[in-house]
């Protein structure tokens, strides 16, 4: 195999730390906020919008089944509701579902100091995807 | 003595062989309309008993799914659907956030420990992103069982690749092609095994790229995170080493999985009773399962992955046929 630059290795270091950074944190915020809203949910410190006793009679039923007995709003409907214990959850989910996007921020200003272009691009694109499904608009969340 | 007349070399597959293949066809793909599709027993359990068992499971699955290679979620869809109350919709949905969190948790000792590559995932994971949103809500259009017997029989298909391929720990690349050059994908990585530093690089990059499209569509379409297509597109197709294609997976479907898992999100297929406790039983469970990565022997790790995917696959298929309900 042939033998590679130095420099070359040195930046996907530096890349690669700066992603993980990013990623790690992103990941624990997510998680911590996750098993704060669950365990508030459980303890029943919150409210829940389908009681816990309930909820076998529901989870065996299709989604669509499921939104229409218990009334649950579809796309970021639920954040009007994100008080209530079970809803309260989607919090932490919605953060590790996006938990990657400052890590992709994070990475375009050093590829336009080392003027890669193409990659700062790559990132951009990515960022906008996500963005993009998130949000609802491709996806008929809204 | 009378010789029979030999066959015109186009009709050499005798008619009763047709027939029976066409029958074999027709019950796949008939079958899945029999199978169980709408509303799962009830459990006589208490409601507790549920969201603990989904926790210890999940954790098991997170120890063996990372070293394996595969994403957390294409082990839980079949078991948690097989053996747990819960309707397909809402384990799909949990599936999905499996494979994530598992990536996740992960991801950033993967990238510390050089056996993940920016370089090489991005690329990849710009096209299979856009396509895992066509393929989720092409999945949630699509009846569950006729998912999941198609799933079953993809799954098959790449355990048989495995099987076949015999030198994919360290795939000889001769030249990269010119796309791999010009986007700089190579790099080093230290194996931890053998305390070996081995500089890698990568070929077939545009077929790789066309592939990741397809594995998005996959992704998204079974709620099951993507890592059984991507190692062996990784390490097969594109040459990249066994360990690095297994961590390179990982970043790729953090991001893919991110982008499935916003529609399910978006249509209320994630059920945080479900989903919570899997997710967090998976993130613990990865973080060892991730430590095992950077020790353990690549032969070990392709045995683990063909042994995971052959359950999995024949799960799949036979729930989607409605034998093993």
């Amino acid at each position: 195999m042939t033998q590679l630059p130095s420099s070359h290795s040195q930046d996907q270091k530096a890349d690669a730390l700066r992603y993980a950074l990013l990623l790690d944190w992103g990941t624990r915020i997510g998680l911590i906020s996750l098993v704060i809203s669950f365990a508030a949910y459980m303890f029943g410190l919150l409210v829940p919008h389908v009681p816990l006793d309930q909820l076998p009679m529901v989870w065996n039923q299709p989604a669509k089944t499921f939104l229409q007995q218990t009334g649950t709003p579809t796309g970021w409907g639920w954040v009007r509701l994100a008080h209530k214990g079970d809803l309260s959850n989607l919090i932490g989910i919605a953060l590790l579902a996006g938990c990657s996007i400052p890590p992709l921020l994070g990475l375009i200003p050093l590829y336009l100091k080392r003027r890669d272009f193409l990659y700062a691009g790559i990132c951009g694109l990515i960022t906008i995807v996500l963005v993009l499904a998130a949000s609802g608009l491709l996806t008929g969340g809204h | 003595m009378f010789a029979p007349p030999r066959p015109p070399l186009d009709v050499q597959v005798p008619l009763w062989a047709w027939r029976r293949l066409g029958l074999l066809l027709l019950l796949i793909f008939a079958l899945p309309a029999f199978a169980a599709d709408s509303v799962v027993p009830a459990s006589t359990m208490p409601w507790w008993f549920w969201p603990l068992a989904l926790f210890a499971t999940c954790f098991l699955i997170g120890i063996v799914a990372v070293p394996a290679g595969i994403g957390g979620g294409t082990l839980f869809v079949p078991i948690i659907g097989g053996f747990f109350p819960f309707h397909l919709d809402f384990v799909r949905g949990a599936g999905l956030m499996v494979a994530l969190a598992s990536a996740l948790a992960a991801g950033p000792m993967l990238l510390r420990g050089g056996l993940s590559s920016l370089r090489l995932a991005l690329p990849l994971a710009l096209l299979a992103s856009i396509s895992s949103i066509g393929g989720a809500l092409l999945g949630l259009a699509l009846p569950a069982s006729v998912i999941q017997t198609a799933l079953g029989l993809i799954v098959l298909g790449i355990v048989t690749l495995m099987l076949v391929s015999k030198k994919s720990e360290f795939p000889v690349v001769s030249q990269p092609d010119r796309l791999s050059s010009a986007l700089g994908i190579h790099g080093v990585f230290v194996d931890g095994a053998s305390g070996r530093s081995i500089d890698w690089q990568v070929h077939r990059t545009p077929v790789g790229l066309l592939l990741f499209l397809a594995i998005g569509v996959m992704a998204g379409m079974f709620g099951i995170g993507a890592g059984w297509a991507n190692v062996p597109a990784l390490n097969l197709l594109m040459g990249a080493p066994l360990k690095v294609s297994a961590g390179t997976s990982g970043l790729v479907l953090s991001l893919v999985d991110s982008s499935a898992a916003w529609v399910y999100l978006n249509r209320g297929a994630v059920l945080p009773m479900v989903a919570v406790p899997s997710v967090v039983g998976m993130m613990v469970g990865a973080r060892i399962g991730a430590r095992l990565l950077h020790v353990l022997k690549g032969s070990v790790i392709r045995k683990m992955v063909i042994a995971l995917l052959l359950f999995a696959g024949i799960r799949a298929l036979l729930k989607g046929l409605g034998l093993w309900v």
